[in-house]
């Protein structure tokens, strides 16, 4: 069973490649955009936009420190960098640079990492970020958004260039199932529901979207009947919705490609801890690296399905 | 737009003297700071902000088209501060403020707290990659500034450093300018016993950079230097200044035994002492 098939959705294009062709597309409507990449151009997509403006693209080479500390000067300078690697590489081999240079003077650089999570497949666990969300969530100031498919990052990528401040925006590699149509209005901060439903609310994010909706369908078959929410945006999180979720649906379920610790479930569980006490399961990767290995089989492996979902949902409305 | 009129040889050195008392008192007064890594960097910095080097307006801190400095070797933000004072950016009296709760003048730059320091730094070997940032944007504008960079013998220890030479190489970038401020110390001793790092002439070379190295606590070494900088159209330029830290109070340092002095403010009586060598 494909991703979003039970949900009747279909396939769609990866968000790395919307990613890139949204930033084409804007690239006259916002003359100061500039993108720095690390030599992956061609797996980001930056690319597309460098190829179509090739004087606003800029190939530093290998060297994602050097690449986030030129992207902060272009920024302080007033161009809106677009700098993007590897999820893995931009996140965790510049954290320091992008603490100290961008999210410190909280500077307008806009962050792209691509080949984020268990789903890129075959290059195996040094090449997955499962962090990302984690370490960027940490930094003050830096909004952290995970689109769930192509139509969506078309909006959020704009919604990104037009947001002052830094922005990390996390895509992955694989093919995904359109979820929005292409009329669909995204607001940074702001969850959007997908599914209304009674007993509880699944609150997901990326490539968990449709997994999430694949599972709500399941669910319904069960007569439990779930709410589903996009998170896109990680932080700022969108407290309004999920303490509304939890005042009208009483449970939720987080569903995520990361590590459980730092991502959407920790910061969903913050602000419910805070605001609105309920029973919470998590469905994530679990404590662990990954494996090679394709994408399909890693995500079923590493408990990343409807399935797994199913199962969180039945837990979580027993307690 | 205001261009600094440049004062005259005698004036600049006297303007180091007058840095180098702001630098003592502000340390001393904050009870800690970089006294020494600061005064290593005295010569450089005032020929470039009172020598005619950079066009800047302490009315307009972020115009399109000023010069910009930034300081990679942030801990030495004290000469930093001195400079800007004299140039009007904020009051003289504030420097008495230094890493004090509230001030605007913290421990290491800001460039949140205050428009006219152009990167926040502090982790060290960053600065000249965020000056490549700058250099580029201007290059697309069409703008005339040029960004100068200042980073420590020690600080070459950081990688980024590297990899940033090779991508201002790239970019052909005329409009930049690298100063390492070599003083020959870093945190616990002598850079030379730290990492063998210190023919940076022919390294810096090898990336493909117009490079001089000059003796930076001499001031006409200094103006020559910058001047030659300036007159390369073809790519980036660097200017080792081989400078010793704590210069100027030497003397007051000897007898301490701690030419190094990494850190560490002067003691009171210290400070005194000081001040009375760097009297007019």
């Amino acid at each position: 069973m494909t991703i979003g098939q039970a949900a009747g959705l279909k396939l769609g294009k990866a968000v790395r490649d919307a990613f890139g062709t949204a930033l084409k597309e804007l690239g006259n409507e916002f003359p100061t955009v500039v993108t720095v990449d690390g030599d992956v151009g061609n797996s980001t997509r930056t690319e597309v936009f460098a190829k179509a403006f090739p004087e606003r693209g800029f190939n530093v080479g290998i060297a994602e420190s050097n690449m986030v500390g030129v992207a902060a000067g272009l920024a302080a300078a007033g161009k809106i960098p677009v700098v993007s690697s590897f999820a893995a590489f931009l996140t965790c081999n510049a954290y320091d640079q992008i603490r100290m240079c961008v999210a410190y003077p909280h500077l307008n650089v806009k962050m792209v990492g691509s080949h984020a999570g268990i789903s890129i497949g075959e290059d195996g666990a040094s090449q997955m970020a499962i962090e990302d969300i984690a370490l960027m969530s940490a930094l003050p100031g830096v909004a952290v958004v995970v689109p769930a498919d192509a139509p969506s990052t078309k909006h959020l990528v704009k919604g990104m260039l037009e947001h002052h401040g830094p922005v990390y925006l996390r895509c992955g590699r694989i093919d995904v199932p359109e979820i929005y149509g292409p009329d669909s209005v995204l607001t940074i901060g702001k969850a959007n529901q997908l599914r209304d439903g009674k007993n509880l609310t699944i609150i997901a994010n990326g490539l968990m979207v449709g997994i999430a909706l694949d599972a709500a369908v399941a669910l319904e078959a069960k007569g439990i009947t779930a709410r589903v929410l996009d998170l896109h945006t990680v932080s700022p999180i969108d407290q309004e919705a999920i303490v509304k979720a939890v005042k009208e649906t009483g449970r939720l379920v987080v569903a995520e490609e990361h590590l459980p610790h730092g991502g959407v479930g920790s910061a969903v569980a913050s602000v419910t801890a805070q605001l609105a006490p309920c029973p919470i399961e998590f469905v994530n990767i679990g404590n662990t690296y990954a494996e090679s290995g394709d994408p399909e089989g890693l995500l079923k492996k590493y408990g990343l399905t409807a399935e797994a979902i199913v199962a969180a949902a039945e837990k979580v409305c027993s307690r | 737009m205001a261009i600094f009129k440049p004062l005259s040889l005698d004036e600049m050195k006297a303007k180091t003297k007058v840095l180098r008392r702001h630098i003592v008192r502000m340390t001393t007064e904050a009870g800690s700071g970089h006294p020494s890594s600061s005064m290593s960097a005295v010569e450089m910095v005032t020929a470039l902000f009172f020598g005619g080097f950079m066009q800047h307006d302490p009315a307009q801190p972020r115009w399109n088209n000023r010069d910009r400095f930034i300081l990679s070797k942030g801990h030495a933000v004290p000469v930093l501060y001195a400079a800007l004072a004299e140039c009007g950016y904020f009051p003289v009296e504030e420097l008495m403020t230094l890493r004090k709760l509230g001030s605007r003048l913290e421990g290491h730059p800001n460039m949140k707290r205050l428009d006219c320091i152009e990167a926040s730094t502090g982790s060290l070997g960053q600065g000249l990659s965020v000056g490549i940032g700058h250099a580029l944007a201007c290059h697309m504008d069409g703008l005339s500034a040029h960004t100068y960079v200042m980073l420590g013998d020690g600080e070459m220890g950081e990688g980024q450093v590297w990899e940033a030479l090779a991508s201002a190489e790239k970019y052909k970038l005329a409009n930049l300018t690298a100063i390492v401020d070599q003083n020959g110390y870093q945190q616990t001793g002598a850079t030379k016993d730290v990492l063998k790092l210190t023919e940076f002439q022919p390294k810096i070379e090898a990336f493909g950079w117009h490079v001089q190295t000059i003796n930076g606590n001499d001031i006409e070494q200094v103006i020559a230097a910058l001047k030659i900088a300036r007159s390369v159209k073809d790519r980036p330029t660097a200017i080792v200044s081989q400078t010793q830290k704590g210069f100027g109070i030497l003397p007051i340092l000897a007898p301490t035994g701690d030419l190094n002095y990494h850190g560490k403010p002067l003691s009171k009586e210290l400070a005194e002492k000081a001040l009375a060598l760097l009297a007019d």
